[in-house]
């Protein structure tokens, strides 16, 4: 019983240390870059004002892609410490 | 087709998704290009209109009744079978409203960059939903809300908060969409705003009343389907006959630099509108000019704040993850959903750059500014969407001429009158019309389920007729939601609430009582009943009397957030009182711990039974 809890808050750290290294991303392309987005529109990729395309296209994408990483990470936490589902 | 949902053949079903979904998008495209021919043979477009809205919400009310059942977790949470893929596709279209379809585009049209705020807002609130809560909510194996507050929290009181909180929240939604589908139906069908209230109402009925969540999520998808199929052909046809190519999203970028050009030919924000026309603007703020002053930034970013904390708090977003088959399912789920809704909202900044440069440059046929008043007025979309006050040509200075603050239009004709400024064949704008249909009866459907839900579960079943069996439940939900759909409809025919205003207020709402209840009842073990009965009612109170005082009350807005971020208010009010309340009150007891333990790791069975 003693190893099953334990085996828990591993489980339970590191689960919390993927959400808090997740919304740090997610803070970041949520409201840092967009508070510089005047600053950001002197630069262009793919031909679109940095600020602009942020808001449009690359926050987006970035939250579209990180949700796919996301759920692949931490299926793996859950079956390196034997808390995952039967299937 | 007869065993849509069936749980007697489940295997087979499940398996055959994606080839009935497909036989579906088939035969979707099937009628499209059948409705193209007969609009060669001289078919009206009035008809083709009927045609499109009619068939797709036929389509709808059959899966539904396909659908139907009289089992408790079929009814609630769609037996817990759905897909990742098919749940993020239903989700999508829960999450999509009629406001998404048709006004964010305009939106961005008339508001520029401050507007992109609700396009970064409504994505990234999925980020909240998959990290902090939708897994843990799974596992929990809840069927409505209010229930994981009500077993977390024990307790009547706490269940009726969350109840009270999750009515108010979703019942201000569900106006805007009736209110959506009305103004469709009544244009597509020809028939008064009145009429096409009741007559959507109907089919959204149609679509929930017999089935439930199961018939909610295989509605769901296949009006997914038709939603996105509508809004982006006519935007790649768009896009390729003017030379943007068939994926115009990632080669606009010269579009948004030649817009800045032409606003300074223009006088884009330098020309005002000599008289104020109702529900129409004029362009007076540039399309890329982010704010540059602290104030400017700080609504941008708690604008952002309220859209995403918002909507990892509405409980039809949240109810649809409780559907799928295990919480691996679910975090997947959610990145699929987010990836649906991607599809449509990062095409809404493309189509509203290229509708803008379409009417502002003088070398493109199309253009509008520059022209002289009679030519503007002779072309054909122009004519017919002033016929219906949606655009309006002022020559406030008398030149003849049509300047930047002479040319107005309401925001919503950026989305529905596109087919037309483009010059694309008729059926294309019967296609958006059952595209709008869709994206506004599918969120409609999965608001009216959540509160009639939360109120026949939470309210009758759990606090006032514990020992109903499962037939009578079944039934008092169904008679509930056709009451609340009732309510919602004479709600919305009385147009009280502008669809913007009532769906950003939603999100407000629900931030303000229920998102500190939900997060720390699986983040923080402390959290205890009197700090979450703290939180739910101040933080719902605070932001109520916020909003009142901003809108109403005649008080300054502190520090910029007027009434649409009220939940800023609200929110932080909630996280302070639940905090100190529990701090103040003795912890939850051992099995309450442990419980959340049991949530915290996707391993074993659901902490409650499979019905309940």
């Amino acid at each position: 019983m003693s190893t099953a809890v334990s085996d828990r808050e591993v489980h339970w750290q590191r689960t919390r240390n993927l959400m808090i290294v997740h919304l740090v991303i997610w803070f970041i392309f949520s409201y840092v870059v967009h508070w510089f987005a005047t600053d950001l529109n002197k630069f262009t990729f793919l031909d679109f004002p940095v600020g602009f395309y942020m808001a449009a296209q690359g926050s987006l994408a970035v939250f579209v892609i990180q949700l796919f990483v996301f759920s692949k990470q931490q299926e793996k936490i859950d079956r390196e410490c034997g808390m995952a589902e039967d299937e | 087709m007869a065993m849509f949902g069936d749980f007697s053949s489940k295997g087979g079903f499940i398996q055959n998704l994606p080839k009935i979904y497909g036989i579906y998008t088939g035969g979707f495209i099937l009628f499209i290009l059948l409705m193209a021919l007969l609009e060669r043979f001289g078919l009206s477009a009035d008809t083709i209109g009927l045609l499109f809205v009619g068939f797709t919400i036929a389509i709808y009310a059959l899966i539904g009744w396909l659908s139907r059942t009289m089992q408790l977790d079929a009814y609630y949470v769609a037996g817990r079978q759905v897909p990742p893929v098919f749940n993020g596709m239903a989700t999508a279209a829960d999450w999509m409203s009629g406001a998404s379809f048709v006004a964010m585009a305009g939106g961005i049209y008339v508001g520029g960059h401050p507007y992109l705020a609700f396009v970064v807002g409504w994505t990234g609130g999925y980020v909240l939903v998959a990290t902090l809560m939708a897994p843990y909510l799974r596992k929990f194996g809840c069927y409505t809300v209010p229930d994981f507050i009500g077993t977390r929290y024990g307790g009547n009181l706490a269940r009726f908060c969350a109840v009270v909180v999750l009515v108010v929240a979703s019942f201000t939604y569900v106006t805007a969409q009736i209110n959506a589908t009305g103004t469709i139906a009544a244009r597509a069908l020809l028939i008064p705003f009145e009429v096409g209230v009741w007559l959507g109402l109907a089919g959204i009925l149609l679509c929930s009343m017999l089935g439930g969540m199961r018939a909610v999520t295989w509605t769901q998808v296949a009006q997914y389907i038709v939603l996105i199929i509508a809004y982006l052909v006519p935007i790649v046809w768009m896009s390729n006959k003017q030379g943007f190519g068939v994926i115009p999203h990632l080669v606009y970028g010269d579009a948004v630099q030649r817009i800045a050009e032409l606003e300074q030919l223009h006088q884009v924000g330098v020309l005002k509108p000599a008289q104020a026309v109702a529900g129409m603007s004029a362009l007076v703020v540039k399309h890329n000019a982010p704010a540059d002053t602290f104030v400017a930034n700080w609504r941008f970013v708690t604008l952002v704040a309220c859209m995403m904390i918002g909507t990892a708090s509405l409980p039809h977003i949240l109810m649809r993850y409780f559907t799928t088959p295990s919480v691996r399912a679910a975090r997947s789920s959610v990145a699929w959903s987010l990836f649906f809704i991607f599809l449509l909202y990062f095409s809404a900044p493309a189509l509203a750059t290229f509708t803008k440069l379409q009417i502002l440059d003088p070398n493109l046929a199309t253009s509008l500014i520059g022209k002289s008043v009679a030519d503007v007025n002779a072309i054909t979309w122009v004519q017919k969407w002033s016929s219906v006050g949606f655009v309006k040509v002022l020559d406030a200075n008398g030149d003849g001429i049509v300047q930047i603050n002479e040319f107005f239009i309401r925001a919503d004709v950026v989305v529905l009158a596109t087919p037309e400024i483009a010059g694309l064949p008729y059926v294309i704008s019967g296609l958006v019309a059952a595209g709008g249909m869709a994206a506004a009866m599918s969120t409609a459907d999965g608001l009216l389920l959540a509160i009639a839900n939360a109120l026949s579960h939470d309210l009758y079943y759990k606090m006032i007729d514990p020992k109903a069996d499962t037939r009578r439940r079944l039934i008092v939900a169904r008679v509930l939601l056709i009451a609340i759909g009732a309510a919602g409809a004479l709600v919305a025919s009385m147009r009280l609430t502008g669809i913007l205003g009532a769906v950003a207020w939603a999100f407000c709402f629900a931030m303000s009582g229920l998102f500190f209840p939900l997060v720390l009842g699986v983040w923080w073990k402390r959290a205890n009943r009197a700090g979450a009965i703290a939180g739910m009612v101040l933080g719902l109170a605070t932001g109520t009397w916020y909003l009142y005082m901003v809108k109403w009350g005649g008080m300054k807005p502190w520090w910029g957030m007027d009434d649409l971020r009220f939940g800023m208010v609200g929110a932080t009010v909630s996280l302070v009182a639940m905090v100190v309340v529990s701090l103040l009150t003795p912890a939850p007891d051992k099995e309450t711990q442990d419980m959340v333990d049991e949530i915290r790791i996707p391993k074993g069975e659901t902490y409650l039974g499979s019905t309940h």
